[in-house]
C-alpha cells in the first residue's frame, strides 16, 4: 500500500470503521427522519378527518365534569380544563406522598421482621412478601375496592354510630376540626415545640460528644411538643370545635370525607410496595457483614449502639437506591386509581380530559412530561444523595 | 475510671487469680461437636499461643472467651468475672478483653481515628477530646499516625490491621485476643502487623494468639497450645513444644507445618 | 517474666470421645427455646402470633373449603343458608370456567387455542429444562416457529381452511398467555439491540437507545398503553388501522424492551474486558464477537433478572384491562357482576381463584430463577 500524506496506509474506504459509523449514524438519522415525517402527515390528515383541533388552547375551555376529590378550588360549572389537571395532579401527589410515608414504615418493619430470631414471625413476613409480590397490583386494588370496601353497608346501617365517625359504603366520616380565635397560637406553641425538640437533639449531641455524658431527651421532648401546646391552649382560652358527621336520609353532611376509593388506593398501593420495600430492606441489613457486629460487640457496644453506629449507617448506603426505585414505581403505580375510580391525574386528564376534547396528543404529551418530570426529580435527589456519602476510595 | 494503658495488672497477679479461666468447655453446634473439654487457665502478663490444623476450633475458642460464640457446659471466668447470658456480664467481660480479627472489620463508613475512638466515648463514656488524644497516641504506637483522617477504604492491609490493633487498645484492655491477624494479609506486610504485636508483648500485655506464625510464636510465647478436633492435645513452653513435640499428632502437625516454613 | 510451672504443661493422653449435645439446647425442645422462646419480647411475640393465627385461618379454610359450594346451576347454590354459613362459591367458578380460558372464541374452534397452549408448554418446557438436547433448536423453534405458527393457527388463513376469527372474540387466559408470550418474544431480542445500542461507540445511536429507555422506563406502563391505544391510529393511514390488541401488544412490548434493555446492559457490563479484547485479537468483528462470545456469557449471567422481567411482564398484562382487552382479570371483573350468580360471596370467590392463578405461576417462575442462580453460583464456585 503506498502511504498518503498522513502516513498510515490507505484502505479502501468501505473498510475503514470510522466511515462506516459515519454511514451507519447518518442512515439511522434519515431512517428516524422518513418515519417521523410520514407519521406527522398522517396524524395531520387523521386529525382534519376526524376534525379534532389541535394545540393548547383546550386548557383554558370549561371542563363541565364533577371530581370526587378535590384538594383546591374547584367548581363544575367554571373550572377549566386546566384547574382539572392541578386538581388531578394534587391527588395523585397526595397518594403518593402517603403512600411512600405508610410504605417505608410498613415495609421497614417487615424486611426487619424477616431477620427476626423468632421462627414465627420470620416465615410469617416471608409468606406475606411472596404472597403479595405475587399477584398483581390491579387484581390486589381490584380486590380491596371491591371485595372489602364495597361490602360495607349503606348509609343507614353505618358502622360507629354514636361515637362521632361513621364508616359505610361511601366513605370513612371523620369529626372535622374547626378552629375558632386563638388557636393560631396554639399551632405555633406546637411548632415551636417541635423545632424545640430538634435543637435538644443537636444539643444533646454536642455535649455527649464534648463530656460524653447524656442528656435525657424523651421527657423534655415530650413536654414541648405535648405540654406547651396545652398550656398555651388553657391561657389563651382558644376554642376547637368539632363539627360530627351527621346521618341524613341518603348522604352524610359534616365532617371529613376519605373516599373508599382514596382508602382503596393508599392501602392497595401500600401494602404492594411494602412487600417490596421489605426485601429491599432485608438485603441492606444483610449486606452488612457479619465481622462488622463482631467487631462492634467485641468492643463492648450494646446492641442499640451497634445498630445506630455501624449496622444503619453501613446498610443505608446499600438500601436507598433499590428504595428511591421503590418509591418511583409506587408513583407510576398510582395510576392505577383509573381502575377503581379515584379521580387522580391519570384519570382526571388522560381519561376525561382526552375523552372529552379528543387532543389525544397534547394531552398525551401533557402526561408524559409530568411523569419525566417527577421520575427525574426522584432520580436526581437520589443521585445527589449517593455521591454525598460514597466511601472515599483509594 | 480511665484505666492505665497496657502494662501487668498487678492486681489480679496478687491476688491469684487469673486472667482468663476456662473449664471443662464444651460447645456443640447443633449435633455436632464443635469443642471438648477444654481446660486452660492463662495468668496476667501472659502469651499463650494456640495453633492446629483448620477446623480444631481454635478460633471458636478464643471466640467463646468475649462472648461472640456461646457454649452449652462449662465455665469460663474472665478477670474473676464468670462469663455468663447475662448481658452486663457480657459488657463488663468486653470491656477488658480487646479483639482483633483475621478480617480486619473496621468500620468503613468511619475515619481510621472515629473507629478508634467510637467504643471509647460510647461505651467509657470519654469525652471526645480525650478520646481523641488516646487514640493519636494508639496511633502513634502503632506507626501510622498520619492515616488518622483517612478512611480504611484508603489504607492497604497491613496499616489496616494496624488500626484494629490500635483500635483495640484504645479501650485499655487488660487482654488482647488475635484470631489469625495475619492470615488475610499479603507476604510482605505480615511483618509490619507482626512486630506490632511483639512490642505490644514486650509491654507485658496478656495475650492470646491464634496464628501459623510459629517464628512469632517462638520469639514472644510463654506457652504453646495445640489443638486438634476440637480437644486440646498439648500445652507446653515453646521450647519444649517445638523440640520435642509429646503428643503424636501434634508431631505430625509440626512436621507439616514446619517443612514448608 | 511469667514462670510456667509443672501445672500449667499438659499433654492428652486419652481423647474424649465424642459426646451428644445436653437435650435442652438441641432437639425439638431446643429448637423452640432457641428460635421461639429466646426472650421474654420473642415468647410474648410467639403468643402473639399464635393467637392470630389460630384466629384467621380456621375462618380462612371454612371459607375457602368447608363452607364452600363446589356445584350448583346458579346463585340459589351458592347463597347462605339459615343455618350456615355462606362459603367460597366455586360452582361460579366452574360454571365459567371456558369463559375464564377462552373467552367468546368460537366453540368450534377452541381447539386451536389448545394446540397452542400445547405447543407453548412443549416450547417453554424445552427452554426452561437446562439439559436438554439442542436447546439452540429450541430457541428457534420458542422465538421464530412458534410465534408465526401460533399467529395462522389463533387469527385463522382462510386459504388453508382456518377460518379467521376477529381477536375481539379472544379473552380470559388466553389472552394472557398471549400477550406474555409476545412480550417475552418480542422484547428479549429488542432488549438485547437496545442494550447494545447503549453501549455502542457511534453517538447517535447511543443516545437515541439512552433516550427512549429513560423516557420508557420514566412513565407508567398506563400512560404507554394509552399512548399505544389512542396515538397508534393516528399515527398509520386509516387503512391500516391497527386492532386493539395489537396496539396493547405494541405498548407492552415498547415497553417491556425498554427495562429488558436495562437488564441485558447488567450483564454485558458484566463480562471482563478481557473477553472484548480476546474477540477481536482472534479478528471477530462486531456482530460476530456479539453473538459468539458476549451476549452467551452476558445472558448466561442475567439469566434470573431476565426471569424476573418476565415475571413482571407477566403480572403487567393485566393493565390491558384500561384499553378494552379482555384479559383473564378482566374476564373476571365481567363474570362477577353476572346477575345469575349475583352472591355476596361471588367477588371475593373470583379474585380468590384469579389470585390462584396469577401466584402459582408468578411463584413458580420466582422457583426456577432461584434455581438458575444456585446453579450459577455453583458453577462459579471451583
Amino acid at each position: 500500500m503506498q502511504p498518503n500524506r498522513s502516513g498510515r496506509p490507505r484502505t479502501a474506504l468501505f473498510d475503514d470503521p470510522t466511515f462506516r459509523g459515519i454511514v451507519y449514524q447518518v442512515l439511522l438519522c434519515l431512517l428516524i427522519a422518513l418515519a417521523a415525517t410520514a407519521v406527522v402527515r398522517n396524524v395531520i390528515a387523521n386529525l382534519a378527518r376526524n376534525r379534532i383541533t389541535s394545540g393548547f388552547g383546550f386548557l383554558d375551555q370549561t371542563a363541565g365534569f364533577d371530581i370526587s376529590q378535590t384538594l383546591i378550588e374547584y367548581s363544575v360549572q367554571t373550572s377549566t380544563y386546566g384547574r382539572a389537571f392541578w386538581v388531578g395532579l394534587l391527588n395523585t401527589l397526595l397518594i403518593a406522598g402517603l403512600g411512600i410515608v405508610l410504605a417505608t414504615l410498613l415495609g421497614f418493619v417487615i424486611g426487619i421482621a424477616r431477620l427476626s430470631s423468632n421462627w414465627l414471625l420470620r416465615n410469617i413476613a416471608r409468606g406475606y412478601v411472596e404472597v403479595i409480590r405475587n399477584i398483581p397490583l390491579l387484581l390486589q386494588l381490584l380486590f380491596w375496592y371491591n371485595a372489602v370496601l364495597k361490602a360495607l353497608p349503606e348509609i343507614r346501617e353505618s358502622f360507629f354510630q354514636g361515637s362521632g365517625m361513621l364508616l359505610n359504603n361511601r366513605g370513612l366520616f371523620l369529626p372535622q376540626p374547626v378552629v375558632g380565635p386563638g388557636a393560631g397560637w396554639v399551632l405555633l406553641a406546637f411548632v415551636l415545640g417541635v423545632a424545640a425538640t430538634f435543637g435538644l437533639r443537636l444539643v444533646a449531641q454536642r455535649r455527649r460528644e464534648l463530656t460524653g455524658q447524656i442528656t435525657p431527651q424523651l421527657l423534655p421532648a415530650l413536654a414541648l411538643i405535648i405540654g406547651l401546646p396545652v398550656v398555651v391552649f388553657f391561657v389563651v382560652g382558644a376554642e376547637v370545635e368539632l363539627v360530627y358527621p351527621q346521618l341524613g336520609r341518603f348522604n352524610v353532611s359534616g365532617g371529613v370525607e376519605i373516599l373508599p376509593e382514596f382508602a382503596a388506593l393508599l392501602f392497595g398501593l401500600v401494602i404492594y410496595t411494602a412487600a417490596f420495600i421489605a426485601e429491599v430492606v432485608r438485603a441492606g441489613l444483610l449486606s452488612v457483614p457479619k465481622g462488622q457486629l463482631e467487631a462492634a460487640g467485641a468492643l463492648g457496644l450494646r446492641r442499640r449502639e451497634v445498630l445506630n453506629l455501624v449496622v444503619i449507617p453501613q446498610a443505608k448506603r446499600v438500601i436507598i437506591p433499590p428504595l428511591t426505585n421503590q418509591y418511583l414505581n409506587l408513583i407510576k403505580n398510582s395510576s392505577l386509581a383509573v381502575a377503581i375510580g379515584y379521580p387522580d391525574f391519570v384519570q382526571i386528564f388522560t381519561g376525561t380530559v382526552l375523552n372529552q376534547t379528543g387532543q389525544a396528543i397534547e394531552v398525551v404529551v401533557i402526561t408524559l412530561a409530568v411523569y419525566l418530570a417527577l421520575s427525574l426529580i426522584t432520580s436526581a435527589a437520589m443521585n445527589w444523595y449517593n455521591a454525598r456519602i460514597a466511601y472515599p476510595g483509594r | 475510671m480511665n484505666q492505665q494503658p497496657g502494662g501487668v495488672s498487678e492486681g489480679s497477679a496478687q491476688r491469684g487469680g487469673f486472667a482468663v479461666e476456662i473449664n471443662g468447655l464444651y460447645k456443640w453446634f447443633g449435633t455436632f461437636q464443635v469443642l471438648s473439654d477444654i481446660n486452660l487457665k492463662v495468668r496476667n502478663g501472659e502469651r499463650v499461643v494456640i495453633c492446629g490444623p483448620s477446623g480444631s476450633g481454635k478460633s471458636t475458642l478464643i471466640r467463646c472467651i468475649n462472648a461472640l460464640e456461646d457454649y452449652q457446659r462449662g465455665e469460663v471466668v474472665v478477670e474473676g468475672v464468670p462469663l455468663t447470658h447475662n448481658l452486663k456480664r457480657i459488657d463488663e467481660i468486653r470491656r477488658e478483653i480487646g479483639m482483633v480479627f483475621q478480617q480486619f472489620n473496621l468500620f468503613p463508613h468511619l475515619t481510621v481515628l472515629e473507629n478508634c475512638t467510637l467504643a471509647p466515648i460510647y461505651v467509657r463514656k470519654m469525652p471526645k477530646s480525650d478520646a481523641e488524644r488516646i487514640a493519636r497516641k494508639y496511633l502513634d504506637r502503632v506507626r501510622i499516625p498520619e492515616q488518622a483522617d483517612k478512611y480504611p477504604g484508603q489504607l492497604s492491609g497491613g496499616q489496616q490491621q494496624r488500626v484494629a490493633i490500635a483500635r483495640a487498645l484504645c479501650m485499655s484492655p487488660k487482654i488482647m485476643m488475635f484470631d489469625e491477624p495475619t492470615s488475610s494479609l499479603d507476604p510482605e506486610m505480615v511483618k509490619e502487623v507482626l512486630d506490632t504485636m511483639v512490642e505490644l508483648a514486650q509491654e507485658g500485655m496478656t495475650m492470646l494468639v491464634v496464628t501459623h506464625e510459629m517464628g512469632f510464636a517462638r520469639q514472644v510465647a510463654n506457652r504453646m497450645v495445640f489443638m486438634d478436633a476440637g480437644q486440646i492435645l498439648e500445652i507446653n513452653t515453646p521450647a519444649a513444644f517445638f523440640s520435642n513435640p509429646q503428643h503424636e499428632r501434634t508431631r505430625a502437625f509440626l512436621s507439616q507445618i514446619l517443612k514448608n516454613a | 517474666m511469667i514462670a510456667v510451672t509443672e501445672d500449667d504443661i499438659f499433654v492428652r493422653s486419652q481423647r474424649v470421645s465424642v459426646l451428644p449435645p445436653p437435650l435442652a439446647a438441641a432437639g425439638p425442645i431446643g429448637w423452640a427455646r432457641a428460635n421461639l422462646f429466646s426472650s421474654p419480647v420473642n415468647t410474648l411475640l410467639t403468643i402473639a402470633i399464635l393467637a392470630l393465627l389460630v384466629w384467621i385461618v380456621p375462618t380462612l379454610v371454612r371459607f375457602l373449603f368447608i363452607d364452600a359450594t363446589w356445584s350448583g346451576a346458579d346463585r340459589d347454590a351458592c347463597l347462605a343458608g339459615p343455618h350456615d354459613e355462606a362459603g367460597a362459591c366455586w360452582a361460579f367458578v366452574r360454571d365459567r370456567f371456558s369463559y375464564f380460558i377462552y373467552g367468546s372464541y368460537p366453540i368450534g374452534q377452541r381447539w386451536r387455542v389448545d394446540t397452542f397452549f400445547a405447543m407453548l408448554a412443549f416450547g417453554s418446557a424445552w427452554l426452561l429444562w437446562l439439559d436438554a438436547p439442542r436447546r439452540d433448536l429450541g430457541a428457534l423453534y420458542f422465538f421464530v416457529v412458534m410465534p408465526v405458527c401460533a399467529y395462522v393457527l389463533l387469527n385463522g388463513w382462510p386459504l388453508i381452511g382456518l377460518q379467521s376469527v376477529d381477536t375481539a372474540l379472544w379473552g380470559g387466559m388466553l389472552v394472557t398467555v398471549v400477550v406474555t408470550t409476545v412480550g417475552m418474544v418480542a422484547s428479549l431480542p429488542l432488549g438485547i439491540l437496545l442494550a447494545l445500542g447503549r453501549r455502542s461507540s457511534l453517538p447517535a445511536v447511543r443516545i437515541l437507545s439512552a433516550l427512549f429507555i429513560e423516557f420508557v422506563r420514566g412513565v407508567p406502563l398506563i400512560t404507554v398503553l394509552f399512548m399505544a391505544s389512542v396515538m397508534l391510529p393516528l399515527f398509520v393511514p386509516p387503512a391500516w388501522a391497527p386492532d386493539k390488541l395489537l396496539r396493547a401488544l405494541t405498548g407492552i412490548v415498547l415497553f417491556s424492551s425498554a427495562y429488558m434493555a436495562e437488564v441485558v446492559r447488567a450483564g454485558l457490563v458484566a463480562i471482563p474486558r478481557g473477553q472484548y479484547e480476546a474477540a477481536s485479537a482472534l479478528g471477530l468483528r462486531f456482530w460476530r464477537m456479539q453473538r459468539l462470545i458476549i451476549l452467551p456469557q452476558a445472558l448466561r449471567i442475567t439469566i434470573p433478572n431476565i426471569v424476573n422481567s418476565f415475571i413482571a411482564l407477566f403480572k403487567d398484562t393485566t393493565l390491558v384491562f384500561f384499553v378494552g382487552i379482555f384479559d383473564f382479570l378482566k374476564t373476571i371483573e365481567v363474570a362477577r357482576v353476572d346477575p345469575k350468580w349475583a352472591t355476596p360471596v361471588t367477588s371475593a370467590t373470583g379474585y380468590a381463584f384469579a389470585a390462584v392463578f396469577y401466584f402459582v405461576f408468578c411463584f413458580l417462575m420466582a422457583r426456577y430463577a432461584d434455581r438458575i442462580e444456585y446453579r450459577l453460583a455453583r458453577a462459579d464456585r471451583r
